[in-house]
This record gives structure tokens, C-alpha cells and sequence, in this order.
């Protein structure tokens, strides 16, 4: 299978501080990774290093062949790289059908001239935003809440929305960052059972987490980081018994 | 504060019913401004007519900057000047019909929305504010100074009507269907970008630019557009007004101008279409009922700010609360 994402020796200082440092991963086509480690690990660092929100210090990344180490996270949302944040960041203010039709904005083309005459590329862009926006809000089981502004939204479901936000942009490779933290039992199963599905679909997906149920039911590859490193990568029957692993985790001497 | 909420409730409950109405009472508003120049022969409240029309055009563009994209432009006059002297220099030096004067003026505006706009597009909040503070008095000041092109404090005079085939703009009735048409083609405009992917690239500035980022929204480029639209009709108000007044001076475009324009918006409501509309007529109105007080105007306008930001933050009929409504509503 083809390599869809790989980092070369990618690093990020935050002055003398190595949150990312030297990380090498490739990311198979179609796989979903799970990236694991103690907070304060890194993860996140590394996912705003990849889609661009940070420049890294050093290194580079290359997705579906195309170094995009110096692109902006414009430029990369529109080659097909998607995300959501730990933090949920959604536009509170706004529908949640407002949310998801922000997020078609690469797949549509409406200027100026279109809005102000309602021109065939306006309506057709209206349309398939309305008409998908839905598709996307069902799917994650949020039809009937169409309406209800970002902020009014339960916890679970800004986090459904997020991800509905994210496949918006129609991604081959979806990065989710803790979507299931702070959810109970069932919630997250919906989640899992979502991404799980995405993934049949063909998206990629690299998800970071901290729920090892999660991790391990939903993982074809995990990798763990540690201070910024890799410490561990491999299955997730391999991850779960590497001593490098537990030690990261539980301090020396634990396994 | 008790108090608080109770003002804000009683206001809540009133523009629940007018929510629910809406439509009517846009008419009845429309057919009152329709009619306002037929039931009165008192040429001053006509007068007033028009440059409350010319405010509800201001605050509009105004608005669209602020309201929708948190762009805190301050000197959001010295963009009006642009478009007042460009109609000035224009028509005294030249005959060319006012359609393409207007166009003119607008577009002149919006290049200069376009320069200051870059260099700033990374200055968020009050450095956004600060800067183009000073853009508006560096206006002013090169108006005063640039005698040759503006001749300096003497304003520009003499600034001819404008005709339309046989027909000449000439009264003040003129001037206010005049002033109306182009209010009313302006929130036609806006209401048709922002309901448009536009105008949601806006609002995702708005609401939170890191994941306005993630969707692959170029935020710069959309700052500097929406400062570009905005101005441009700020552009067409100062045209409007040259044509008008049919004299420019510096005085006119002094930071107060500003000012009392960013305080119908904020009065009014931000990120609301209506509210600006609300905003300049209540503060052009209502200064003029108490005309005896006329040098007090700059405190009406101080009280009216501070009465809003105590009470209802928002503004009359601001962008949240109808939101909110919206979702009461759909419960």
C-alpha cells in the first residue's frame, strides 16, 4: 500500500523546550494510526506541525508525495488534509448547519459578483452546501440539531460536529485530537463506530487518544511519544508490551 | 444586577414580537419612509430625512466591517472623505454622470481599504483600532495640506447637482428618495454576500480564526476584502454627501465623525443588518428633538453608548441575542 503521510526527522523547539524532536512516522494509506504518549508527550505539537498551524523548527513532511513542510494550513486543508482540535473549536455563534457549511469553502467557488446576482455557480454552490451540510449532520447524528447554535450543543455533540465540520473539506486524511475525551461509555462507542466507518470508507485516519480502549479496538498501528520522541511503534499487541512503553508510562522498574 | 437583566428582558420580549412580525414591519417601515416627504411640507425635517438616510448608509458599511468580521476601524471617516473628495475634485473638474462618479468615489475608497488593509491584516483588536485611528486623521491631514489637489481648510465649493438625462437632483425631497434608493440597494447587496459563502468566510473570522483556518479559509484575504466592501460603500456615503452639501471642507471628516458613526453602530447592534439602520436613526433623531442643547449632542452620544454597553452589551437588536431568539424559537 502507499504511503500517504511521512515525516522525515521533524522537529519543533518552543525555545529550549523539544516538544517535538526528531520524529520519523509513515502513515499507510487506508490505516488508522493511533498516536499515544504521557501529556505533555508532544501529540498534539505534532499534529499542528503537520497540518501548519506551527512551523516546524526542522524537518519535513510529506503528504501524498508533495513535501508541504512550508504550506500554510490553508494550503494543506486544500490537498485534502482535515482536523479537529482538543480543545473543541467551533464557531459558537453559528448553526450547526452554519458550522459545516463554513467548512465546504474549498469546495466552493462563490465570489462577490455570484452572491450579488445569484449567479449558477452561487446556486449550485447554495445547493450542494444545504443538501450535503445535511448529509454531513446526519451522519454524525446530529440532523435534528441543525439549528441549534455551536455554543448550545452538548459536550458529545460539538465533538460530532467538529468532525462533521472536518469532512466538509472532504479529506483522504482525517487527524482527530482526543474526540473522545470527557465522553462516557456509549458516546464514545458512537464516536469509535463513526470513525471505524470513515475509515471503511478510505479516509485515513490518525487519531490521538488517551482511552486505550479506544486506542486498541480501533488502531491498525500505534506509535508513542515520550518527551517528544518515539519511543514505540508497531501493532497494538506489540505497543502494549514494550517495556519502553510501560516505562513511559508507569516509571522504570513498572514492567 | 437584577435591574439589568429586567431592562434586557423587557427589550428581549419587544424584539421577540418584532422577530415574529418581522417582515410587516419592515414594510411598515418602508412605506412610512415612502411616505414621510409627502406628509410633512417642513423642508427641515426633510433636510433631516436625508442625512439621517446618509447615516443609516454610513453606519451600514460601518457595520458590515466591524459587526462581521470584529475589524475595529476606527477611522472609518477619513474613508467617507475619500469619497467625498473624490466626487468634489471629479465633478468640478470634469462633467461626467453621477452613476460613474459614484462607482468612482467607491472604488477609490476600497483602494485605499486595499493598502491599509494589507500592511494590517495581521493587527487584531484595539493595534487594528490604533492603526487606522491614525489612517483617519493621516486623511484628514492631507487633505489640509495637499492644497493644490483639495485646496487645504477653503474646502472645495460649488459642487454641481447631479442630472440623470433631463432630470436634476435638486430638493431635498429629491435627495431623499435618492438617499433612500441607494440605502435600500446597499442592504439588498449586503443581505445577498453575507448570506453567501462571503459572507460565511466572515463570520468564521469572526467566530474563531484558527479553525476558520482549518476549513481553509485564507483569513487575510478575507479581512482585507470585507475592509475593501465595507469602504467602498463608505466611499458612496461621501459621495452622496458631496453631492448634497455641494461643499467639502476638513471639518466635516474630523475623528468625531467617526466616532458618531461607530456609535449608531454600536447603539444600533453589530453584525446585524437592521442594526445600524436603528442605531443612526435613533442618534441623528434624537439629538435633533433636543435642539436647544445642540453643543450637549457629543453627550447624548456618550450617555447612549454607555447606557448600551451597561445594559444591553449587544447592542438594540446586536447579532447575539437574535441568535439566541432564533434558537428559543426553534425549541
Amino acid at each position: 500500500m502507499a504511503t500517504i503521510l511521512k515525516t522525515d526527522k521533524v522537529c519543533k523547539y518552543f525555545d529550549g523546550v523539544k516538544a517535538v524532536d526528531k520524529v520519523s512516522i509513515e502513515v499507510e494509506e487506508g490505516i488508522i494510526l493511533g498516536i499515544i504518549g504521557p501529556n505533555g508527550a508532544g501529540k498534539t505539537t505534532l499534529f499542528n506541525v503537520l497540518t501548519g498551524m506551527l512551523a516546524e523548527t526542522e524537518g519535513k513532511v510529506i503528504y501524498k508525495n508533495k513535501d508541504i513542510t512550508k504550506l500554510s494550513p490553508q494550503d494543506i486543508t486544500n490537498i485534502g488534509m482535515s482536523r479537529t482540535f482538543q480543545n473543541i473549536k467551533l464557531f459558537d455563534h453559528l448553526s450547526a448547519h452554519e458550522n459545516v457549511k463554513i467548512g465546504f469553502h474549498t469546495k466552493t467557488k462563490t465570489g462577490f459578483i455570484d452572491a450579488i446576482f445569484k449567479t449558477k455557480t452561487y446556486n449550485n454552490d447554495e445547493q450542494k452546501v444545504n443538501e450535503k451540510g445535511i448529509k454531513l449532520l446526519k451522519r454524525v447524528g446530529l440532523a435534528e440539531k441543525q439549528e441549534i447554535l455551536g455554543q448550545n450543543l452538548s459536550y458529545g455533540d460539538k465533538r460530532r460536529l467538529e468532525i462533521a465540520r472536518a469532512l466538509a473539506v472532504e479529506p483522504d486524511l482525517l487527524l482527530v485530537d482526543e474526540p473522545t475525551a470527557g465522553m462516557n461509555a456509549k458516546e464514545t462507542r458512537t464516536i469509535v463506530e463513526l470513525l471505524d466507518k470513515l475509515n471503511d470508507e478510505g479516509i485515513t485516519v490518525i487519531i490521538i487518544e488517551h482511552d486505550m480502549g479506544v486506542i486498541m479496538n480501533l488502531c491498525d498501528e500505534i506509535v508513542v511519544l515520550n518527551d517528544g520522541n518515539v519511543i514505540s511503534r508497531g501493532d497494538p499487541n506489540y505497543v502494549q508490551n514494550d517495556p519502553a512503553v510501560r516505562e513511559a508510562y508507569l516509571g522504570k522498574g513498572a514492567s | 444586577m437584577f435591574s439589568n437583566s429586567k431592562i434586557s428582558n423587557i427589550i428581549g420580549n419587544l424584539k421577540g414580537i418584532i422577530l415574529e412580525n418581522k417582515l410587516k414591519i419592515y414594510l411598515i417601515i418602508l412605506i412610512l419612509a415612502l411616505i414621510f416627504p409627502f406628509i410633512t411640507n417642513n423642508q427641515y425635517y426633510i433636510y433631516i430625512g436625508v442625512l439621517t438616510l446618509m447615516y443609516m448608509i454610513l453606519a451600514s458599511s460601518l457595520n458590515i466591517i466591524v459587526g462581521y468580521t470584529y475589524q475595529y476601524l476606527i477611522g472609518f471617516a477619513g474613508f467617507f472623505a475619500i469619497g467625498a473628495y473624490t466626487t468634489a475634485i471629479i465633478t468640478t473638474s470634469f462633467e461626467v454622470n453621477f452613476i460613474f462618479v459614484f462607482l468612482i468615489s467607491g472604488i477609490i475608497a476600497s483602494i485605499f481599504a486595499l493598502l491599509i488593509g494589507i500592511p494590517t491584516s495581521r493587527l487584531g483588536g484595539i493595534f487594528f483600532a490604533f492603526a487606522t485611528l491614525g489612517f483617519g486623521e493621516i486623511i484628514r491631514l492631507i487633505i489640509i495640506n495637499w492644497d493644490t489637489l483639495t485646496r487645504g481648510t477653503f474646502g472645495i465649493p460649488g459642487i454641481p447637482r447631479p442630472k440623470l438625462f433631463n432630470f436634476i437632483i435638486n430638493t431635498n425631497t429629491n435627495f431623499y428618495f435618492f438617499a433612500l434608493l441607494i440605502l435600500l440597494v446597499q442592504l439588498f447587496i449586503s443581505y445577498r454576500v453575507i448570506n453567501s459563502r462571503v459572507g460565511r468566510a466572515w463570520l468564521s473570522l469572526k467566530e474563531n480564526s484558527e479553525a476558520a483556518k482549518a476549513m481553509g479559509i485564507k483569513i487575510a484575504k478575507y479581512r482585507v476584502l470585507n475592509l475593501m466592501y465595507g469602504t467602498f460603500w463608505a466611499g458612496i456615503g461621501g459621495a452622496f454627501y458631496a453631492y448634497f452639501t455641494q461643499y467639502v471642507s476638513p471639518d466635516t471628516f474630523v475623528l468625531d465623525e467617526g466616532f458618531r458613526i461607530f456609535a449608531m453602530v454600536l447603539v444600533g447592534g453589530m453584525g446585524t443588518l437592521i442594526g445600524p439602520i436603528a442605531g443612526s436613526g435613533l442618534l441623528t433623531i434624537l439629538p435633533e428633538l433636543v435642539r436647544e442643547f445642540a453643543r450637549y449632542q457629543l453627550i447624548i452620544y456618550g450617555v447612549a453608548i454607555l447606557l448600551i454597553i451597561h445594559y444591553r452589551p449587544q447592542g438594540l437588536f446586536g447579532a447575539k441575542e437574535l441568535a439566541q431568539a432564533k434558537v428559543k424559537d426553534e425549541k
